[in-house]
């Protein structure tokens, strides 16, 4: 099977985050892999591994977005490829996916396209289900299991983390699949692929090379406008301590509170 | 000149932290608790391949350098000092003593299992009556025909009981002039009739870890077995040591870097006198002496690591390494608890087990003292390094 | 007269979610400013019946549709019905709720349409005739507020729980019309061919009220295994059970769901589907009980936006207490089932 897996770069998930001057600023925490894409790394592998094929791992971003593609090339992806422009500045989540649709159209015979269910920094978890329809293919999303490839029938079986419980969902391939946490549990990079990671040259891929138009994407294409970022405001809560002489005083004294203040 | 590390480095160190806090750390706490190593640190750590991490990938290993090497021990023992004893005495005083000493057959015989993770190596140089003074040592070895005859007892032994192999000092000349010369190394192995072994309890730190001891009673082994020349045991020791106490030093690292992240997180978080006891003065200086120390800590064995990626001779620079980073670290460790007050008196949090973790690194690979003792050697002129017969190889990248 | 402001009323199995009447009530806001009048389409089994509620909700007016192509959520199907119906009537908005199907059907509405899609809103305001949309990003630690940069219909989805719910008036009501399907079967490239059964119970996302409990839930030195525990990580996990108890007898009176910090989850004391944190769920109820749950940033990720939080917790620093409203200093295995018996007593349940 022929497997694209699209990362992002984001911050560190244990960052500490802050606006300066109207920039997103996370000191000198680490950009990692956004953890919700390992999974999708890890799932397009194992799918490899059983039905043979190759896995390309896509990234938009950044020239220092390698970093992230040399991790998932290190975890055991075959290939990794880097689309950058200076056009795509301030692309929304519809102009990322446009870029992403497009360079997973030129990637080729494509049989699945796996994402994480959302990216940890613009938490709009729409991107997967964007592409999916620009590509015309069957967007399947939170998806916890796959139950069954059918790679002969151009068919796969999922289950799908929905908010009720799990849907079983069966779908014709290729088909963008995205992944929640019950899927798997990512591996770690291995040592050698450590090593064979830093020696691969990452391609670059610009809109050009995708065949996107500058206008469709970055900040001439989007339909959303930052307006303002902001840290929320530090929760003024002054915590107060209920006290009693015993658990029952406590708990009678706590619930008076609760129905005053209409709590509960 | 160039200080920082690379892109490759950065990946290594950011996967074994990820590893070691994700598949290691959840492990620690009870197992230092019953004083009963994981049972399954061995096999993780060898399916990630940091027990052959340094080693040629010629011989089974991942190929990647000696600063890698360090970089592991460091983000290790940040979660425990036993995971990095495991490193230790596996990959720095076993594997690469036989990379640098055994012949090629031996490399193929014992090297590459040990490389791939497949047998546990540990290091048997102390004895109940010779511990700095390794000349002391009373196992004996006599030849008969093509086998050696083994007797003594080690102590001390990190993975005692976990070993397949261990890299085995005994007296082969018991009439040498000088006790240095009558030592041979050999590689024993521990399924051979005569060998006994146990676990040895009640350690101060390192509980989640394996400490023992193996008894040899009239062993038999080939003398294919004997590494290096009969006589040169006392040379390899050295040697072995030099590769053990950079991983110390790279560990003490970790450990000290452990107190520093602990200590800084508490004092942001704890409140006293109405501020965060961050603000205190007193606290503060805590703090910059443990970031001073660490960075201190950090540069000599990145050094020492470098100089054996050249191949260069570094006996002086990894002893210094050791003994500074050793006790920085116990020094860190008491700051840490001190700054967690009472709560750090208790295993709710982790400055105690940092703190008895600490102390042992001070004792073993070289006491402070003869560490000091090997340093006014160095600067006096009293003490130099003559050429080995074999020298640890460079790292060679792509081997 | 302004163009119409659409919502979609999701829906599960016929009952609408309570996201679904939020939205409309969020709509209702913007009518005045943007002007125009409060649109609800709902697709599916049942939609003609919750058209017709919608009207108690407030909506303008209503739209509905269901066929065999809709019997199910799917993105494909739903999502091409409602671009066609946007296409034909252009709304200047179209306000879906941030459940799972939501979040699908704004995405394939705003590829299909070309449009400005703005994902998971906490915050909607009109100012100098711009609708400012808050969300937050980077798993709550800022929130951004975006703008829509022009084209005829645009589309936002709201944070379940985050609007007020509006009261129903049944004597508000009116004639939805009915819409058709924009797919054929043989178009549709996936099937839901059922689902697996899952553990009972409030929904997270969806509860008003949510207890949870952190590792310390095992730590009750006065209980004992069993003597046929003699593993030491059972007995441990026999004991937090014990603790989770506790906290259900208390979500059972309060009619709450139950949560468990990431700790908990790691340590095998409950399923992950009930984990509250950065990578677990995130949740903002009207109240969230924290019970020997020390408060580690990666859990206040999933829960400061709760309107409000009881500690229970018996270290009187930890960090959990610094965004608790009300606080108990005090070990949960005996202050829970106290509060449990007291609330039963008040409540009348």
């Amino acid at each position: 099977m022929n497997i694209v897996v699209c990362i992002k770069q984001t911050p560190d998930s244990a960052a500490k985050i802050t606006v300066e001057g109207g920039q997103v600023a996370w000191g000198d925490a680490p950009l990692v892999v956004n953890p919700w894409d390992e999974f999708a790394v890890e799932e397009a592998l194992r799918t490899k591994e059983k039905h043979g094929g190759k896995v390309t791992a896509v990234c938009m971003g950044a020239e220092t977005a390698k970093e992230a593609l040399k991790t998932v090339l290190a975890m055991g992806c075959d290939e990794a490829i880097l689309v950058t422009d200076p056009a795509l500045k301030g692309c929304d989540s519809l102009g990322t996916a446009r870029v992403l649709a497009g360079a997973i159209r030129k990637a080729g015979e494509v049989d699945a396209v796996f994402f994480g269910r959302q990216a940890i920094d613009s938490d709009t978890g729409m991107t997967a289900g964007q592409v999916a329809r620009l590509l015309g293919w069957p967007a399947l999303t939170y998806v916890a299991a796959i139950a069954e490839w059918k790679p002969a029938e151009k068919a796969v079986s999922v289950q799908r983390m929905t908010d009720e419980g799990r849907q079983v969902v069966e779908s014709s391939l290729p088909a963008v699949i995205s992944v929640v946490k019950e899927i798997n549990e990512p591996r770690y990079p291995s040592f050698m692929g450590i090593r064979k990671a830093s020696k691969t040259t990452i391609p670059l891929w610009s809109l050009a090379d995708i065949g996107v138009a500058a206008d469709q994407v970055g900040e001439k294409g989007a339909r959303v406008g930052w307006a303002e970022m902001y840290a929320p405001p530090a929760r003024k809560v002054v915590c107060e301590m209920i006290k009693g002489e015993t658990p029952e005083e406590t708990a009678a004294a706590l619930v008076d509170r609760l129905i005053a203040e209409k709590v509960i | 000149m160039d200080f920082a590390l690379t892109a490759e480095h950065e990946m290594v160190r950011r996967t074994v932290r990820e590893f070691a806090q994700g598949e290691l750390a959840p492990l620690i706490k009870e197992a230092d608790r019953r004083q009963e190593p994981p049972e399954e640190t061995l096999p993780r750590m060898a399916a990630q391949g940091l027990l052959g991490i340094c080693l040629p990938a010629r011989y089974g290993g991942q190929g990647l350098d000696y600063l890698a090497l360090g970089l592991a021990c460091e983000e290790l023992e940040a979660v425990d000092t036993s995971l990095r004893v495991v490193m230790s005495v596996h990959v720095g005083l076993n594997s690469l003593g036989l990379l640098q000493w055994a012949s090629e057959a031996q490399k193929q015989a014992f090297l590459v299992p040990q490389a791939r993770g497949e047998r546990i190596a540990a290091f048997g140089l102390t004895e109940p009556g010779a511990g700095s003074d390794a000349a002391a040592i009373l196992s004996s070895a006599r030849r008969e025909g093509e086998e050696y005859i083994l007797n003594g007892e080690k102590i001390w032994m990190s993975l005692a009981t976990r070993a397949h192999h261990v890299l085995w000092f005994a007296r082969t000349d018991p009439r040498a002039a000088d006790p240095h010369d009558g030592l041979s190394a050999f590689l024993v192995e521990t399924d051979r009739p005569g060998v006994t072994r146990g676990d040895l309890h009640g350690k101060l730190g390192v509980r989640a870890g394996s400490t023992g001891w193996v008894h040899l009673e009239e062993v038999r082994v080939p003398a294919a077995n004997r590494i290096g020349q009969e006589g040169e045991g006392f040379a390899i020791a050295m040697s072995c040591l030099d590769n053990g106490r950079y991983t110390v030093a790279a560990g003490a690292a970790g450990l000290l870097r452990a107190a520093l992240e602990l200590s800084v997180k508490y004092a942001l978080q704890r409140r006293t006198f109405g501020k965060e006891i961050a603000r205190h003065q007193l606290i503060q200086e805590k703090i910059a002496r443990m970031a001073q120390q660490y960075e201190i800590a950090r540069l000599l064995y990145l050094r020492a690591g470098w100089m054996k990626n050249q191949g260069l001779r570094n006996t002086r620079e990894t002893s210094l390494a050791k003994w500074t980073a050793t006790e920085a670290a116990f020094e860190a460790a008491h700051q840490a608890l001190q700054i967690h007050g009472a709560y750090g008196y208790s295993d709710e949090f982790e400055a105690e087990r940092l703190l008895r973790n600490a102390r042992g690194a001070t004792i073993y690979e070289g006491t402070s003292e003869i560490h000091t003792l090997l340093q006014a050697g160095y600067a006096l002129g009293y003490r130099s390094d003559r050429p080995l017969r074999c020298e640890l190889p460079a790292h060679q990248p792509g081997m | 007269m302004g163009k119409e402001i659409w919502v979609y009323i999701d829906q599960f199995k016929g009952k609408a979610l309570s996201a679904s009447w939020e939205s409309v009530a969020a709509a209702k806001t913007l009518a005045g400013p943007l002007g125009g009048s409060v649109v609800a389409l709902a697709l599916g089994p049942g939609a003609q019946a919750l058209a017709v509620e919608a009207f108690h909700f407030g909506a303008d007016a209503a739209m509905w549709g269901d066929d065999a192509t809709l019997a199910d959520f799917r993105p494909e199907a739903y999502g091409l019905t409602v671009a066609k119906l946007a296409k034909e009537k252009v709304p200047q908005l179209v306000i879906i709720p941030a459940s799972t199907r939501g979040r699908d059907l704004a995405a394939m509405v705003s590829a299909e349409l070309g449009c400005g899609a703005a994902a998971d809103a906490t915050g909607l305001e009109v100012k100098d005739g711009t609708l400012r949309i808050t969300r937050p990003v980077y798993a709550g630690k800022l929130f951004s507020v975006v703008t829509f940069t022009g084209g005829e219909t645009n589309i936002i989805s709201l944070r379940p729980r985050s609007f007020p719910m509006p009261e129903a008036d049944a004597g508000k009501s009116g004639s939805p019309s009915q819409v058709q399907s924009a797919v054929a079967e043989g178009d549709l490239k996936s099937k839901v061919t059922g689902y697996v059964a899952s553990e009972a119970g409030v929904s997270l996302t969806d509860a008003k009220i949510i207890v949870s409990g952190g590792r310390g839930v095992a730590n009750n030195p006065a209980i004992t295994p069993p003597a046929e525990i003699t593993d030491e990580k059972q007995k441990e996990v026999w004991k937090a059970q014990q603790g989770f108890a506790l906290i259900r007898e208390l979500a059972g009176v309060l009619k709450a769901a139950v949560g468990a910090s990431r700790a908990a989850v790691d340590a095998g004391y409950i399923p992950y589907s009930n984990q509250v944190g950065q990578t677990g769920k995130v949740v903002s109820p009207d109240l969230y009980i924290a019970c020997a749950i020390s408060g580690a940033i990666q859990h206040q990720a999933g829960m400061r936006t709760s309107k409000n939080i009881l500690a229970i917790n018996k270290d009187p620093e930890a960090p959990i207490f610094g965004l608790a409203r009300f606080g108990v200093v005090s070990d949960m295995h005996k202050f829970v089932p106290a509060l449990t018996a007291e609330l039963k007593k008040r409540l009348g349940r």
